[in-house]
């Protein structure tokens, strides 16, 4: 399909708004780039071959505002708008707002975002289409009664979480009975203010989970996967560092946990880039759906390198109408890839935000490097404090780490308070190189080991 | 001279601990050292902005929810 000419309006900022420029650029696009009265200076906005300014700094009146940016990808004469991560990447509404001005959403259609995004209504589909849940409740739960009466078929400890939310938000862990009748309400409550929508359901807490997830792209008609990532190192339900493939699952278990996401991901037409997320109980050798994300995810490079598709350009062309170009036979697993999250955030302070100016850069050959960042750049302080994402490839777990090793020590930030000293601590950690963690690693880890990650 | 309280960080300044509740400290009030004055947002995580000393009649100069850089002033008092 030919796509030169075509203009792709990018709703988004900071890296991500950079890597989808990338991916738009190769396939001949003209770039139009939405940013806030903060962003003038982003390198999004240079690399655009035109700049809409969509509002003020804070981001519900920018980034969040749909009719702002839906008039701005309009007023550019934009064929198509890609709504990259976080902001409005999961809105229904505005899924259907871009429609509904004649343009193309680079993305699911809006009634999938809006069934996927509802974590009960995404557990049932999963649930229909075979896919394993964790035992919780059959749908909603409405009442502190109906909660008391769902738990004793799932067991304790639970985890009460918002149906409307994502990203770790608004989970609650409880261990009885009187725990329930004192969250839900509080939860109710929380998830009410926060989406908008109080409903909640529960599931069982597994321990010693490690979070294991499958990349699907799908046409609508038919879908694929392109395997699997691990994203067991978290801080505050956010990952940190993520691999692919995950090298703790056993070869069948991989072949099970892809084959069964790429059926939900056909059970209900799923368009575009997508992403399904599980707990993976080692123990047991068994993994559960947990939710769907309808977007790209931070953590998308990984799965690039060692599958050679470029999972930004492959949405596009989908979203365009092109049939998916894979047939499963024809995407192999080469090696092992680890992406670091960066910061600029202080490590030695409990991770304060350092929103400061980016001066001279090094950053090491033969490693990708995902970054908003250029030298002289002032980070604004409104918005998330990704600042970049440090990817590497080896043929084996082994040699990745030992080239992630390499070039943590090499790579520096002058100017800013970066992550990086965490990730050079934990490349050195016996555990992390035996790949042994579970999602309550790291916080654990960072009790202990705060001095090394300084 | 009225007496300031600056921001120690740049973000978003908030007056209230959520959108549904009062101020920290209306316009007219008192404060003591320590005392709560407001939040900054800065890179999604928020922050309290405290008095570093008593003072009265406390006038703020910032809005809620404005765009403020570092040592800007947020309040004046007596």
């Amino acid at each position: 399909m030919d796509l030169s000419g075509r203009k792709l309006f990018i709703a988004n900022r900071g890296e991500i708004a950079v890597r989808i420029n990338r991916a738009a650029k190769s396939l001949g696009m003209t770039v139009a780039q939405g940013y806030s009265e903060a962003d003038g200076d982003m390198l999004a906005v240079r690399l655009a071959d035109q700049a809409v300014e969509i509002g003020p700094p804070h981001a519900t009146k920018s980034y969040l505002d749909i009719v702002r940016v839906v008039e701005a990808a309009k007023s550019a004469g934009a064929d198509a708008v890609h709504p990259g991560y976080g902001f409005l990447s999961e809105n229904a509404e505005f899924a259907a707002a871009v429609e509904a001005a004649g343009m193309i959403f680079v993305g699911p259609s809006a009634e999938t975002i809006a069934r996927m995004g509802d974590k009960a209504k995404a557990r049932e589909a999963a649930e229909a289409a075979g896919v394993p849940i964790a035992p919780g409740s059959d749908g909603r739960v409405e009442t502190v009664e109906d909660a008391i009466e769902a738990a004793k078929g799932i067991g304790y400890p639970l985890m009460i979480k918002a149906a409307a939310g994502g990203g770790g938000r608004g989970i609650r862990v409880a261990d009885n009975d009187d725990d329930l009748k004192r969250l839900v309400p509080q939860a109710r409550s929380e998830a009410e203010a926060a989406f908008g929508d109080g409903g909640l359901y529960l599931e069982r807490m597994i321990a010693h989970a490690r979070h294991v997830e499958v990349q699907i792209l799908g046409d609508g008609q038919s879908a694929v996967h392109l395997f699997e990532r691990e994203c067991s190192l978290q801080r505050r339900r956010q990952k940190v560092w993520e691999e692919a493939p995950a090298a703790c699952l056993p070869q069948a278990t991989r072949e099970r946990i892809c084959a069964v996401s790429v059926r939900l991901a056909e059970a209900v037409g799923y368009r575009g880039a997508g992403t399904l997320e599980y707990l993976y109980d080692p123990e047991r050798d068994a993994f559960y759906f947990m939710e769907m994300n309808t977007r790209i995810q931070v953590e998308h490079p990984v799965t690039e390198m060692v599958t050679g598709a470029d999972l930004v350009a492959e949405m596009i062309r989908i979203a365009f109408g092109e049939p998916l170009r894979f047939e499963q036979s024809g995407i192999a697993l080469s090696g092992h890839a680890i992406e670091v999250r960066v910061n600029a955030e202080d490590p030695a302070s409990n991770f304060m935000p350092f929103p400061g100016v980016a001066q001279k850069m090094r950053v090491p050959e033969n490693v990708r490097f995902d970054t908003m960042l250029y030298e002289g750049y002032a980070i604004p302080p409104f918005y998330d404090s990704l600042i970049g994402k440090l990817i590497v490839h080896g043929s084996s777990r082994e040699e990745a780490l030992q080239k992630l090793r390499e070039a943590l020590a090499e790579m520096e930030i002058e100017g800013l308070k970066t992550t990086l000293p965490l990730y050079r601590a934990l490349a050195d950690d016996p555990d992390v190189q035996a790949d042994n963690t579970t999602t309550k690693f790291l916080e654990a880890w960072l009790e202990t080991n705060a001095i090394k990650a300084a | 001279m009225a007496k300031q309280i600056r921001s120690p960080l740049p973000g978003i300044f908030y007056r209230r601990p959520a959108p549904d509740q009062p101020p920290f400290v209306e316009d007219g009030g008192s404060v003591e050292a320590g005392t709560v004055v407001g939040l900054v947002e800065v890179m999604k995580s928020f922050h309290e902005v405290v008095a570093e000393e008593a003072g009265t009649n406390v006038r703020f100069v910032a809005e809620n929810e404005q765009p403020i850089t570092v040592g800007v002033v947020l309040a004046e008092m007596d």
